[in-house]
């Protein structure tokens, strides 16, 4: 059973159809008790991240996901709030399990925020990114990015190069959504659940 | 860097699709989420839904159809017609929509920018503008389709709606909507000058020239289209093909 945590930050309904669609099992929770007995957790989330890291104090919640010992996965927001801190909402102390800083980028007339719509991954390199093309593409929406680091499991190019996936342990991150990404995002979900 | 964007544009009318003709493999043309899964498959990168139907019923059977969009796609959509109060934009999230577009009803209560904003984010809210340039040279924001002109100037009003916190600009130009004469470039170029928010480029497309002209020279990040789409006239496949023969950066 997989555990799609819910700490009221934004609609899960697009990660339950795409989970749905490859015919996995889940439920939508925040029960501690249901997440560590899972198989798998995913955390999405959107919306900013002082409120995030907010909710899931509020649930009781960072303890259970630090101590998780089976394989996560951080989807948009949910992916910030497992580095270590986020300039969003001034400075907003986060889960700390990737080592990676989250700041804003800056627009430019050539450089739109938020960075939204397809880019290409590269420097792919996890179980999780298995059996994609090189520079395969997938779907981001955010403003606030985290930079390369150890942790960094693919990078993306806007203004910069930035963590687009991030790896630590049994904690995987994606700051793009695979289950909005088509194709491409479903065989990544699947790379997850085989995890 | 981040690829600009092609966006089939389907209308929707008492929950089915108007406008398709016969695809091949595809068994209902009106059934919308057959549609946008066969333009999910042929390489689209966003989808619209506009709802154009004008009675409540409509609606209702339009918020029904949404939740089956998001069961049955895979890529980002955005729906879009008659969303008026935040209760509308409340009910097309739970519905499963990924953005939402707003228009007549910002022009008139531009409040509704922010409070959709501040409760669902920037990435939720495209605000949709059909400007019209008068004799005057003047660029005024329409309503109710381009039946009514308001009192918004088109790059006042855009700059206003990314203040207020839309997340994205879709244009369409009244003066060559509909007329298969491509777009007005050089109005999309300064209104890119003028924002730091993504623009999406509709109404005018005719070839892929058109296509490429305002990708490039008019420096939008996305193209919408419905009829060379739907009428089959182009296949998206043919012209992201097209458009990376011309360097554009395309998925």
């Amino acid at each position: 059973m997989i555990a799609i945590i819910d700490y009221k930050m934004g609609n899960l309904r697009s990660v339950e159809n795409a989970l749905r669609r490859l015919g996995a099992e889940f439920c939508v929770t925040a029960d501690p008790d249901v997440i560590t007995r899972s198989s798998h957790v995913i955390l999405p989330g959107v919306g900013s991240a002082d409120e995030a890291m907010a909710n899931l104090h509020a649930a009781g919640l960072p303890p259970v996901i630090r101590g998780l010992r089976r394989p996560v996965l951080g989807i948009c927001l949910g992916m910030q709030v497992l580095c270590r801190d986020s300039e969003e909402g001034g400075f907003t102390p986060c889960l700390g399990l990737f080592d990676a800083h989250v700041r804003r980028f800056t627009p430019t007339p050539e450089l739109k925020v938020p960075h939204m719509g397809w880019n290409r991954l590269g420097n792919m390199e996890s179980k999780l990114l298995r059996g994609l093309e090189r520079g395969a593409s997938v779907y981001f929406v955010h403003s606030y990015f985290a930079h390369t680091c150890p942790d960094t499991i693919a990078t993306t190019e806007h203004g910069q190069l930035f963590s687009a996936a991030l790896k630590y342990e049994n904690f995987y991150g994606t700051q793009f959504h695979p289950e909005k990404s088509g194709a491409v995002g479903e065989q990544i979900l699947k790379n997850f659940l085989a995890l | 860097m981040v690829a600009k964007r092609i966006i089939p544009c389907l209308d929707v009318k008492e929950g089915r699709t108007v406008k398709g003709v016969n695809f091949v493999g595809l068994r209902d043309v009106g059934d919308a989420v057959e549609l946008g899964q066969h333009y999910a498959r042929s390489g689209a990168d966003e989808l619209v839904y506009l709802d154009i139907s004008a009675t409540r019923e409509g609606r209702a059977t339009f918020t029904k159809l949404v939740e089956r969009i998001s069961d049955g796609i895979n890529i980002p959509f955005t729906v879009g017609g008659g969303i008026s109060t935040l209760e509308d934009a409340a009910r097309l999230l739970d519905a499963g929509a990924d953005k939402i577009s707003v228009n007549s009803a910002a022009i008139a209560d531009p409040g509704l920018i922010d409070r959709i904003a501040s409760r669902y984010g920037s990435q939720f809210l495209v605000l949709a503008i059909d400007a019209r340039q008068g004799a005057d040279g003047i660029w005024r924001a329409t309503t109710h389709g381009g039946s009514r002109p308001s009192n918004k100037e088109l790059f006042a009003w855009a700059r206003e709606g990314q203040e207020r916190g839309a997340g994205e600009i879709l244009f369409t130009s009244m003066n060559h909507d509909g007329t298969k004469q491509g777009y007005p470039c050089d109005t999309f170029a300064a209104l890119a000058e003028q924002l730091s928010i993504p623009i999406i480029a509709s109404g005018g497309a005719g070839s892929v020239e058109d296509i490429a002209a305002v990708l490039t020279r008019g420096r939008a990040d996305a193209a919408l289209a419905a009829s060379i789409f739907h009428f089959g006239e182009i296949s998206i496949p043919e012209l992201k093909a097209q458009l990376k023969q011309r360097n554009i950066c395309i998925r």
